[in-house]
């Protein structure tokens, strides 16, 4: 008896939050999957020899970032937002993180809404020095020695913008700083959802910092899902 | 009291001698076939400033000692002549002293600037950036492909502005952050300026040597000691100078074969 009721009290819960994610009133969802077709750059070792403290943080060489490819053919650090259709929003009020852990920049790609707070953190014991190289919004770059508090920033224009560590040249990462919150990063498998979104007419577009961008319009109606997929072409050099 | 500061002047002139006469900083090894000929011409130098600097002071001491407390009243003498013949034979003994180095040092100097390096040396480019070295071996076809200042692209290991997507030579050009050698075999290493001057120094090498921005240098050396060395650079460079270093490591033949051919994988 006890174990009905517990099964029966987790499928109310289950089915509960299904209807809040996908019957959402007007919530419509995209999904689908990023891939590449032809050969991709190979990704190269990092060498840290410079910079022990880093260097012993990592068994293995970090390897560069730029192209990441996971498991049949799919593509990492693409961001795949709502470009247009949907109406700007207000940032919310959680910041978001941008680590710099065995100098690297974690996560490689960063996306985050217009006016919301950026939080930099350094957790190394080495001096960091952060330089992001928008040509839209406002440049800066600031130095970050080690057990300094985060810093915080914003950028008040949609743009993507790559960033860069001034002392570690091979230190290097990307904000995307978008106008609403139907974004997604892909990761391994290379899969993405936009969900609740109201009826209406949208373009997506798939950005990926070295094969630039691809857009597809969806129109929703009801709380339809959708799939979309792009395929990006890779290039070996 | 004239007495008293010509002992105590002694005293500090020889403690000051001592260490460099008993040799108390000894040099650090030396890995190169250049070296001794540095060294030799640092110790020449260091015997050469010492015995002006001890005679000098003694001689104050000595002049303290010997004309201090006088009570007979009799008038102080100079050197005939007055101020000018000291000036003229300071000149001409300082003046010597710096043609004489010159002259012993010129062979030591000549080894490394004025001498080719021989045809069968391993070319290396060492480029100099804020705030890394970077180092380019030439790989399978012995060329170096050009260099495009558009196409650096640190972010994804394109340090040197390679163009491997439009220039075949640039695809088989090997890039490393560390400098690996051969053991007993001359290198030749062309040095490149990124963005700034930046220098070169391997003291285990005996070789510091400035990176210009438009300048290309280059340097030749045979290390002879096999060995993990630090290369750092020695020229203010910026923000990030201090943090500026990489490694040459002195490999066999047999091992840097071995380590060339397995970065050629990682490109």
């Amino acid at each position: 008896m006890r174990m009905k009721q517990a099964y029966l009290a987790g499928l109310t819960m289950l089915v509960a939050s299904v209807i809040a994610t996908y019957a959402a009133p007007g919530g419509g969802t995209i999904s689908g999957k990023v891939t590449y077709e032809g050969t991709p750059a190979k990704p190269k070792p990092i060498d840290m020899s410079k910079e022990p403290s880093c260097a012993k943080q990592h068994a293995t060489p970090v390897m560069t970032e730029t192209v990441v490819t996971g498991p049949n053919n799919s593509l990492e650090n693409v961001v795949v937002y709502v470009s247009a259709g949907a109406p700007d929003e207000n940032a919310p009020s959680q910041p978001v993180r941008f680590d710099q852990k065995g100098c690297q920049y974690i996560p490689h790609v960063l996306a985050f809404q217009v006016n919301q707070t950026l939080e930099i953190a350094n957790d190394d014991q080495t001096s960091h020095n952060i330089h992001p190289l928008p040509k839209i919004n406002r440049e800066w770059n600031k130095s970050q020695p080690p057990g300094t508090p985060p810093m915080t920033d914003k950028y008040d224009k949609p743009e993507f913008i790559p960033v860069k560590c001034n002392i570690h040249p091979w230190m290097h990462g990307n904000f995307a700083v978008l106008k609403n919150s139907h974004y997604a990063v892909t990761q391994g498998e290379g899969s993405f959802t936009l969900a609740n979104l109201p009826p209406g007419k949208y373009t997506i577009t798939a950005w990926h910092e070295s094969y630039g961008d691809q857009t597809q319009d969806v129109t929703i109606s009801g709380s339809e899902a959708k799939t979309v997929n792009f395929v990006f072409k890779a290039k070996p050099y | 009291m004239g007495k008293l500061f010509a002992i105590i002047l002694t005293i500090i002139a020889l403690a000051s001698a001592y260490p460099i006469v008993v040799h108390k900083y000894v040099q650090p090894v030396d890995i190169s076939t250049h070296g001794h000929a540095i060294d030799e011409q640092l110790s020449d130098t260091m015997a050469e400033a010492g015995f002006a600097f001890l005679g000098a002071q003694l001689l104050l001491a000595f002049f303290v000692w010997k004309f201090s407390n006088r009570k007979d009243g009799s008038k102080v003498t100079h050197l005939p002549g007055g101020a000018k013949l000291m000036v003229a034979t300071a000149f001409i003994l300082v003046g010597t002293e710096v043609l004489a180095l010159g002259v012993l040092g010129q062979k030591a100097w000549a080894d490394v600037y004025f001498t080719p390096p021989k045809p069968d040396a391993l070319q290396v480019q060492a480029q100099a950036g804020q705030f890394a070295f970077y180092f380019r071996y030439p790989g399978a076809d012995g060329k170096f492909a050009p260099l495009h200042p558009d196409k650096i692209d640190e972010g994804n290991g394109n340090y040197f502005g390679l163009d491997p997507a439009n220039d075949v030579d640039a695809r088989d050009d090997i890039v490393t952050g560390e400098l690996a050698i051969p053991i007993n075999r001359e290198i030749h290493l062309l040095m490149h300026a990124k963005d700034v001057g930046h220098s070169f120094y391997v003291r285990e090498l005996r070789i510091q040597q400035d990176f210009v921005p438009g300048l290309d240098l280059s340097l030749h050396f045979t290390a002879t000691q096999p060995g993990r060395y630090e290369i750092v650079c020695t020229q203010l460079c910026g923000l990030g100078h201090y943090n500026m270093k990489a490694y040459l490591n002195v490999l066999s033949q047999e091992d840097f074969d071995k380590w060339l051919k397995e970065k050629a994988t990682e490109q």
